[in-house]
């Protein structure tokens, strides 16, 4: 398999970071304020990118399934953390929620593909279940933070339909309902998008990456449709997950619904 | 601090002898370590008309809230016939004691969609949305049938606030809590709303209701009765 692809060179990295100078100019023509969010989200992709190349290579070594798991729990920790910074408005517990929600959604659904599906020997093989975790970390991630984020602006921007239905009987999940099914179904817009268009437009990034390394299609193919449902399943239950916390953390047992959310940015 | 006093324009309280509907007894809201009120005290009778007055600030929307149980509250009691709100199943306590806001919130689709909505409510379910009445409703505002089926996008603030109106009285409560519900409207809906308030109270001698706003022509056309929530030196 090695050596089936064309290398890339440094020199030729640095060609295709110009990629996102486009988006820095339009930001700063068009004012859209997304320059300085766009300069530290690319340089923070290519240092984490060059330091995990590296902290891959170390990491497939790993025979031990504690460090192996280790890893695993620091990068949902990452994934926690990075998926409540694009939320506006929070709660006391929004951190210590989205990491719990994670870590369940995305070890089950993990540990049923690599075990339950590819059964991989030995259970823990990192080179199978690191990437395969990171796949469904970054959807759910995406799934979560969507989700939070639409759940407390409604809660903010409808706060006075909420309440009037709470001051004409309403218990809190019926007044939070709608709140909540539109919230979910914003967070599973992506993944249900991507499969939509699989293949008709997009090839996966992992399809792509095997192909490319010379893999035949269709095995590529069979690994990618286990890959996107399992994405699909994470990303459902660490939404629902967060979404149940979070409303549990704005509402409380005497149906009122919280009078701080916190504003952040 | 804030504590309240209660007065008696009325020669004599012609309900004393009865029991309270309603009664708070040393009721306290703190805001960031700051209390609004506290120590309140007071009760409320069948078939009374109350105004709560205090200066802007003084907390009389809060005192609202905290009757109907939508805030919480730091210190005291509120009692509902003879029952704490703390024992109380809280939905089944609001849709007996039903708080109006200033400013109505209506959910998206037609005025009459509005008010089946509150029947789907589990709290509701043992009541029948009931069309005849609520055309009685409309004819003491003069206006007919066709308004129930008008989008609520296409309905004026004072007609957004007879329907949040009607949407609570059907409910038939026991009690009203209206925090400056005409503020911002024209006189004649004002005295639709008042008609409309005293049309609920007159079908049942047992409601009662507590009414905030900031003009005392009015306060004093609409209650007998008032407690002030005013600064203590």
């Amino acid at each position: 398999m090695e050596n089936n692809y064309i290398a890339i060179s440094y020199p030729q990295l640095a060609l295709g970071t110009l990629f996102i100078i486009i988006n820095v100019c339009l930001s700063l023509t068009l004012q859209l304020r997304l320059t300085k969010s766009l300069v530290i989200a690319s340089l923070r992709m290519i240092v984490q990118l060059l330091l995990v190349g590296y902290a891959l290579q170390w990491v497939f070594t790993l025979r031990n399934p504690l460090l192996v798991l280790l890893v695993a729990v620091a990068m949902t920790s990452v994934a926690a953390l990075s998926s409540v910074n694009r939320t506006r408005r929070r709660f006391s517990s929004i951190y210590w929620n989205n990491f719990v929600c994670l870590l369940s959604a995305s070890f089950l659904v993990t540990g049923l593909a690599v075990n339950g599906i590819i059964r991989v020997d030995p259970w823990y093989d990192p080179q199978y279940l690191i990437p395969l975790l990171g796949m469904v970390l970054g959807n759910a991630l995406t799934g979560t933070s969507l989700a939070l984020d639409k759940f407390m602006e409604d809660l903010s921007s409808k706060r006075e339909q909420i309440e009037a239905l709470l001051t004409l009987g309403a218990t809190r999940w019926e007044a939070a309902h709608e709140t909540l099914t539109e919230a979910l179904r914003t967070g599973m817009i992506p993944i249900i998008n991507s499969m939509m268009v699989m293949g008709l437009v997009s090839l996966p990034g992992m399809m792509t990456g095997q192909i490319l390394a010379g893999a035949s299609p269709t095995d590529a193919v069979r690994y990618q449709i286990i890959i996107i449902f399992t994405q699909a399943s994470g990303t459902t239950l660490a939404i629902i997950g967060v979404l149940t916390l979070a409303f549990f953390a704005v509402f409380n047992r005497q149906h009122q619904l919280s009078e701080n959310l916190i504003r952040s940015s | 601090m804030k504590t309240q006093q209660t007065q008696n324009r009325a020669t004599g309280r012609f309900v004393s002898s009865q029991a309270p509907i309603l009664s708070v007894q040393g009721l306290g809201r703190k805001v960031d370590e700051y209390w609004i009120w506290r120590n309140l005290n007071f009760e409320l009778f069948s078939g009374e008309k109350v105004a709560v007055l205090g200066a802007s600030g003084s907390g009389k929307s809060l005192l609202l809230r905290a009757l109907a149980g939508l805030d919480q509250i730091q210190a005291g009691r509120i009692i509902f016939r003879g029952k704490g709100i703390d024992t109380w199943y809280i939905p089944s306590w609001r849709s007996q004691i039903i708080y109006l806001h200033q400013r109505p919130a209506l959910w998206e689709g037609t005025v009459e969609s509005n008010l089946q909505q509150v029947y789907r409510l589990k709290t509701n379910h043992h009541l029948v949305y009931n069309r005849a009445s609520i055309l009685d409703y409309l004819q003491l505002l003069h206006k007919d049938g066709d308004f129930l089926q008008r989008p609520v996008s296409a309905i004026s603030g004072g007609e957004a606030q007879i329907v949040a109106f009607l949407r609570a009285l059907q409910l038939a409560p026991k009690i009203l809590l209206l925090d400056e519900p005409t503020a911002s409207l024209d006189a004649q809906t004002t005295s639709s709303l008042e008609a409309l308030v005293a049309a609920w109270q007159a079908q049942d001698p047992q409601r009662a209701y507590l009414w905030t706003s900031h003009d005392p022509s009015q306060l004093k056309r609409i209650t007998n009765r008032q407690i002030s929530l005013r600064e203590q030196v």
